[in-house]
């Protein structure tokens, strides 16, 4: 158990900031173990920035971190996402 | 999935403190006008930004402690004695102050009355403002939900809401109280934290389906659905949102 773990409702408005859909519903599947997972149910770690894992097997599946106004996206460990788009 | 659309970037607004309640001791709620909101869905959250004077900022996200009710929303705070931003907004902020926020923010720990129940909500601490939402929105709409609010507190006077979940008890709704850390003269209810024999007395049971909803700190929210799965819950219908460590 780490004190200082979130998850990924902690960081949806951020992200939505970023990538203009709501986050924690759309669905990332980790390339490590290759569960899907809603972000919101991610593990999110804070320190310089942000590390979300895999609630199954930790993976680091995104880093967030911002700096001289900007924000660092990496995704170290996502196999695909999928964000609802509207087709309608 | 139902309710989930392409939203737009999010933008910070202007808020307008409208007015203050003491909750508890250490908790205040922020009754907030926020021109242009559009709404929010039980369970979401906001984002709210404090800039200094010296143009430091400091940013916090609070849930939505209040049903959807036009441009108005409430917000819980629980003061954090050495924390940077809840001994403000506990202490000095009051009536015709305003206040930077965006949102609203979330969809993943989201209750609407088309999902009917039941329904199964487990607070601790401050973590009981996003349920609170979910059970002020089924009473405003009349919903039949069968709903099943444990709820988590150090001692009786840091139990939020506690006047109002006494009144909207019944039709349909069971509110139960666990004590943790200390009990008044001639307590009856639960003593100790959530645990699995506890959950299981609250209901309703793996059988039922429950769409199970738990917030609040990371060690609570992780023993509490720990316990839900070894109980039989399906571990896709239960919903975590978990507090930490922010700086207060």
């Amino acid at each position: 158990m780490d004190e200082a773990m979130l998850d990924g409702n902690a960081v949806a408005g951020l992200l939505q900031d970023v990538f203009a859909v709501e986050t924690t519903t759309t669905i990332a599947t980790c390339a490590g173990c290759g569960a899907p997972s809603p972000m919101g149910a991610t593990q999110v770690y804070r320190g310089a920035g942000f590390v979300l894992r895999c609630p199954r097997c930790e993976q680091a599946m995104v880093t967030l971190v911002p700096a001289d106004g900007r924000l660092w996206i990496g995704f170290p460990g996502i196999r695909t996402l999928q964000v609802p788009v509207d087709d309608s | 999935m139902a309710g989930t659309a392409v939203l737009g970037r999010l933008t910070w607004r202007v808020a307008d403190v409208v007015d203050v309640r003491a909750e508890t001791p250490r908790a205040r709620t922020l009754v907030l006008d926020v021109p242009g909101w559009a709404g929010h869905r039980a369970g979401q959250h906001v984002d709210l930004r404090l800039t200094a004077e010296d143009g430091y900022q400091a940013q916090r996200s609070y849930s939505i402690a209040s049903a959807p009710d036009g441009t108005r929303i409430e917000l819980t705070v629980v003061r954090v004695e050495d924390g940077e931003v809840s001994p403000y907004l506990t202490g000095e902020i009051g009536p015709g102050d305003r206040i930077e926020l965006r949102g609203p923010v979330g969809g993943y720990f989201v209750w609407e009355p088309a999902h009917g129940g039941p329904l199964l909500l487990v607070g601790g601490g401050s973590g009981l403002a996003p349920l609170m939402a979910m059970v002020r929105l089924r009473a405003a709409v009349g919903s039949p939900a069968e709903t099943r609010l444990l709820v988590s507190s150090r001692s009786e006077e840091d139990v939020l809401y506690r006047a109002e979940l006494g009144r909207l008890a019944g039709g349909g709704l069971t509110v139960v109280h666990t004590l943790t850390a200390s009990r008044p003269a001639g307590w009856s209810g639960y003593a100790r934290r959530v645990d699995a024999d506890m959950l299981a007395e609250v209901g309703p049971g793996p059988a039922a389906r429950p769409h199970a909803f738990v917030c609040g700190p990371t060690p609570f929210v992780e023993a509490v659905a720990e316990a839900l799965v070894a109980l039989g819950h399906e571990p896709q219908r239960i919903r975590t949102e978990r507090f930490g460590p922010t700086g207060g």
